[in-house]
């Protein structure tokens, strides 16, 4: 039993489509799993009479299941986006992407936690409760996609998708040692993907390994006629296979590498020690700058509280959702938005409003798309010389628990090397690269390696990607007990 | 740099009810937000377009063909308050 | 501006106008339109702002658009986006408003004798029922929300503050109406608010070039009552700064039923929208196909019209002007130049927008079209006159008679009678017995006093029930008199 559950996707649907192994029994497998959540990675997931979708073991994926951060809209089933003000919300339609994954025979787990409308880096945000790092109960699995990373590797589902705005997909699996792609900006439909900040979202996946992100990517990439920022990926996703990083260029931005602050020794040994792998692949290292890249945060939290602070005004106790009841309309809608949303929602609403309101627009959003176009331009600049940027995911390890609530800041620094990627649009991608004790002592954590590139090189980066992971050889099985040492 | 009153006015506008001891927190918390972002007011931008979509699309249009509408027990089922086959709010002050 | 007493105040009038689109669709998502259904029937997670949801833009809006644009002789952009304008209020779903802010469809237009600042697309936001009260919005008790008309596609025209008059901004308002009725793109019905006219009013001493404070109309939601309010806000203002006060800027709600205004809160605390780019849309950059297609769309319209009548057909500035303007009247005409068989269209467009406006006004009648006196039957009518098969009273009588059953005019000649009389023998015998009758007027005549030759006239076309010909007989009158 807990064998199937050491398979990768890949591994379980060519097990399944060769007859060995039977969909339902590795969906049960997984659904056991999940009932036993110990580290409050779901929201949601399967009861044992839950209806079998005839005809998804036949299709591509097999009947494979797969966990859904909670902010995916699932027909009929309650999506909250880790929000009291969503928490009895069952919408009427299914997301793009959970059509897609529906259509290629994916089964729905789960819906997993995470934090508030996707707004934290450690999932200490959630109206639900902290998601533990599977490697580190007493650790965070990062954010905003906490839950769908601590799921993956944990063990409670062969892989997930979540969306990334500012690292959200990728901070977490680095967090907890697995593979998280952020794709190109208009990939993937953000139809049904409650938004966060419109401009940067993207759905992407979770993996254990690259070859499955590959998979999962094709399942769910594609133009969708409600979402007119969505394209798709020319000529679609292939899959991995590359051994050698020959003739490839990789720069080294040394703004989010040598000279980031607040970077931790044992991630940037490691990331030392994964250039020094690129270049055994006959990968080519140099370092390059990105000089609008230490702006990234500031503009990017600017422009998506600014946002944000519009997208979530719908949630007014008029249509849907929590109401406070009151006599009076304003007193309805304060007490309400009170009641239903969490500190850092409050603090992005009144940032984003304040950055718009009249007399701050130039100086603050003006300026932020301003640095959006300079970020983007130095990216361009950089991939005239080089096929890819490379950049460890996280300056830090996992972090415990409590360590950065009341600095908001810190915080938002989690996100220093991966922000810069959405505000581009271009895709990127992190993989574990190894084990790292935080500073000032503490267990051996997963750390990752960010590889970006240019918009819809997804198929390339994947392949390095995999070349890159064979040479690695991260075993990403956290210690049984959830106590790393 | 954000005082009170500055924060009150913008729970206005944003429809949040926040205690006195919140307006204190979100003012000192907005206010290091912000003195970081001030950063950025000190690049030249004075040339640089700003960046509103990361990808370059234009007329992406819907045909103007009706599709089924929701039914109405479906939409009133997700309200808080429904009467009369529609939304029921507070009447708002004018 | 402070008021000096005795000084005359000329008004600044600008209107800002809503036009909702008779599209198929809402303006970004797939339910239908509908006027008067049950509520809350046509909507969709979209409509209401349900999280997740995505706009996605009417072609066919957009194409709307175009046309008004271009009929406005806008200039249209090469690139225009949507903006969210923030504010909460219970009919508008996603708490901000889809529209345009600083790259609108079209700029710098012109109708008539107004300049048009700019026209732009937005979505139309859902009724509120306000239970209890009759009328306008008021305090206390709840209100009911239907987002039928929630999304319906507007087009918003604003224009340069080049009105000086209320019954000037009434006329202007009615062309604009016909213009965009002519165009097909929306029902422009005022009662039932597809065509929603606010006003922006400020008065300033005669001959002064700056502008006094405005104030913005709402609710006046018919042309009388569009006059009526702003003649009201006009003379508030006036009494104002006669008295030495100032005008406060404010937005007031006209009330029909008593021609009063009351003063609105704003919706918005501050007036602060926060307006920034939709990043759920990508911008409209109109193409030369759309550009041109939605040229040749076009329809003739009433300026390009007016100018044919009076270049082409030869008509008087006033018959154009009516034919051109009251789209119904040109309309009737057009059909009655077809049927024509020997009229001018002159004669016609004389019988149209004369006697057939006045017979009509009479019998209380709205649309030309609708009644029992046929174009065709009028053409005929206005051809009899002028080949002086009838009298011109008698062509009267006649379009009396198919106004009011309706039929043709030769028969209602024939069967009442009055054809004119074409035989001088007789008309000479019915000239003397009048002559007879009259003996002081014969005298007066005599004498050269042209005018008593009325009272001879007179008695005549008694005897003749007018179906004699005027001319013929003065002829007849100053040969036997010998004046
Ligand atoms: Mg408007
Ligand atoms: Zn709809």
């Amino acid at each position: 039993m807990s064998e199937l559950l050491e398979l990768t996707a890949a591994e379980a649907i060519e097990r399944i489509a060769s007859g060995e192994l039977s969909s339902d029994e590795y969906w049960d497998a997984y659904r056991e799993a999940a009932s036993g959540d110990e580290l409050n990675a779901y929201l949601w997931h399967a009861a044992e009479e839950s209806p079998v979708d005839e005809g998804a073991a036949d299709r591509e994926l097999r009947g494979a299941p797969i966990a859904v951060k909670d902010i995916f809209c699932t027909n009929g089933v309650v999506t909250t986006a880790g929000s009291r003000i969503l928490e009895h919300n069952e919408p009427l339609y299914d997301a793009g992407a959970i059509t897609r994954l529906r259509e290629a025979g994916a089964r729905i787990l789960g819906k997993t936690n995470m934090d508030e409308f996707a707004m934290g880096s450690s999932n200490e945000n959630s109206a639900y409760g902290d998601v533990l790092n599977p490697w580190d109960r007493s650790r965070v699995p990062g954010g905003s996609s906490g839950g769908s990373a601590a799921a993956v590797a944990g063990r409670l589902a062969p892989w997930a998708i979540g969306t990334d705005t500012g690292g959200s997909i990728r901070q977490p699996a680095s967090l907890c040692g697995i593979v998280g792609m952020k794709p190109t900006y208009g990939a993937v439909s953000r139809y049904g993907m409650i938004a966060f900040a419109s401009s940067l979202d993207q759905c992407g996946p979770l993996t254990r390994d690259v070859t499955d992100a590959a998979i999962l990517l094709r399942a769910i990439e594609g133009r969708d006629h409600c979402d007119s920022t969505s394209v798709g990926i020319e000529g679609g996703v292939a899959l991995p296979s590359r051994e050698d990083l020959k003739g490839l260029s990789f720069g080294v931005p040394r703004e989010l590498a040598g000279d980031a602050e607040g970077m931790e020794s044992g991630v940037r040994a490691n990331f030392e020690r994964t250039l020094a792998l690129v270049e055994e692949l006959g990968g080519e290292v140099s370092e390059t700058e990105l000089p609008h890249a230490p702006h990234g945060i500031s503009a990017y939290y600017v422009l998506a509280p600014a946002e944000a602070s519009a997208n979530l005004a719908r949630y007014d106790g008029v249509r849907f959702g929590l109401r406070t009841a009151a006599d009076d309309l304003t007193e309805m809608y304060e007490s309400t938005r009170r009641d239903g949303f969490g500190a850092e929602v409050k603090r992005r609403i009144m940032l984003g409003t304040y950055s718009l309101a009249s007399g701050y627009y130039d100086a603050y959003y003006g300026r932020a798309q301003r640095v959006r176009t300079k970020i983007a331009e130095d990216f361009d600049t950089a991939f005239e010389r080089f096929d890819y940027i490379v950049t460890p995911t996280s300056p830090t390890v996992a972090f415990e628990l409590g360590e950065r609530t009341g600095d908001p800041l810190a915080m938002y620094m989690s996100d220093y090397c991966t922000v810069p990627m959405p505000l581009a649009g271009i895709p990127a991608i992190s993989i574990p690269s190894g084990l790292a004790r935080p500073d000032g002592g503490g267990p051996k954590l997963p750390v990752g390696f960010q590889i970006a590139g240019p918009a819809f090189s997804e198929s390339g980066m994947l392949d390095v990607a995999y070349a890159l992971e064979r040479a690695i050889g991260f075993d990403s099985r956290p210690p049984s007990n959830g106590s790393a040492r | 740099m954000i005082d009170r009153e500055q924060v009150l006015h913008v729970a206005k506008l944003a429809r949040l009810r926040l205690t006195d001891e919140e307006v204190d927190r979100m003012a000192g918390e907005l206010s290091g937000i912000l003195e970081h972002v001030e950063h950025i007011s000190e690049l030249d931008l004075d040339d640089v377009e700003p960046t509103a979509h990361v990808i370059e699309l234009e007329n992406v249009l819907r045909p103007d063909k009706p599709r089924p509408s929701w039914p109405r027990e479906d939409v009133l089922g997700l309200a808080p308050d429904a009467a009369d086959g529609a939304f029921r709010v507070p009447s708002p002050q004018a | 501006m402070g008021a000096v007493s005795g000084e005359r105040w000329e008004p600044v009038i600008g209107l800002e106008i809503h036009v909702q689109l008779s599209t198929k669709t809402k303006m970004f998502c797939g339910c239908s339109l509908s006027f008067g259904d049950e509520p809350n029937v046509h909507t969709c997670p979209v409509c209401l702002g349900h999280p997740g949801t995505l706009p996605t833009a009417n072609e066919q809006a957009i194409r709307y658009g175009l046309m008004i644009a271009l009929a406005l002789e806008c200039e249209v952009a090469a690139r225009s986006s949507f903006h969210r304008k923030n504010y909460f209020y219970p009919d508008l779903p996603k708490g901000y408003q889809i529209s345009q802010y600083d790259e609108p469809l079209a700029v710098n237009g012109r109708l008539g004798d107004v300049r048009i600042h700019r026209a732009h697309l937005e979505e139309d936001a859902a009724k509120l029922i306000h239970l209890g009260e009759s009328g306008r919005i008021h305090g206390s008790g709840s209100s009911l929300v239907d987002f039928n008309r929630g999304g319906t596609p507007l087009v918003e025209i604003v224009t340069e503050p080049d009105i000086r008059s209320a019954a000037q901004a009434r006329e202007w308002a009615q062309l604009l109406r016909t213009t965009l009725r002519q165009l097909g793109v929306s029902d422009v019905n005022m009662e039932e608010g597809s065509l929603r006219v606010d006003g922006n009013i400020s008065l300033r001493p005669a001959g002064s070039e700056e502008l006094g404070v405005k104030t913005e109309l709402k609710n006046m939601n018919s042309f009388r009552f569009l006059e009526r309010g702003i003649e009201a806000e006009i003379a508030r203002q006036r009494a104002l700064l006669q008295a030495g006060e100032e005008v406060e800027q404010e937005t007031f709600h006209f009330h029909p039923e008593d021609g009063s205004l009351t003063p609105l809160r704003s919706k918005e605390y501050a007036h602060d929208y926060r307006y920034f780019p939709e990043p759920d849309l990508v911008p409209v950059a109109p193409t030369e196909e759309m550009v041109v297609e939605a040229r040749e769309a076009l329809p003739e319209l009433p300026a390009a019209r007016r100018e044919r009548y009076v270049s082409e057909v030869g008509l008087s500035d006033e018959a154009a002007a009516t034919l051109a303007f009251q789209s119904a009247y040109g309309e009737y005409f057009e059909r009655a130049l077809e049927s024509a068989d020997g009229a001018s269209a002159t004669a016609i467009a004389n019988w149209v927008t004369g006697e057939l406006v006045a017979t009509l006004r009479q019998a209380g009648e709205e649309d030309p079209l609708e009644s029992k006196a046929t174009p065709a039957a009028v053409a005929t009518l206005a051809g009899l006159v002028e080949a002086k098969r009838i009298s011109h009273g008698s062509g009267k009588q006649v379009l009396a008679k198919l106004v009011a059953e309706g039929g043709d005019p030769a028969a209602i000649v024939e069967s009442e009678g009055l054809a004119q009389i074409s035989d001088t023998g007789e008309l000479e015998k019915v000239v003397e017995a009048a002559i007879e009758a009259e003996p002081e007027a014969a005298e007066a005549v005599r004498g050269g006093n042209e005018k008593a030759a009325g009272r001879i006239m007179g008695a005549v076309m008694k005897q003749t029930k007018g179906r004699a010909d005027g001319g013929e007989v003065q002829r007849l009158i100053r040969e036997k008199l010998g004046s």
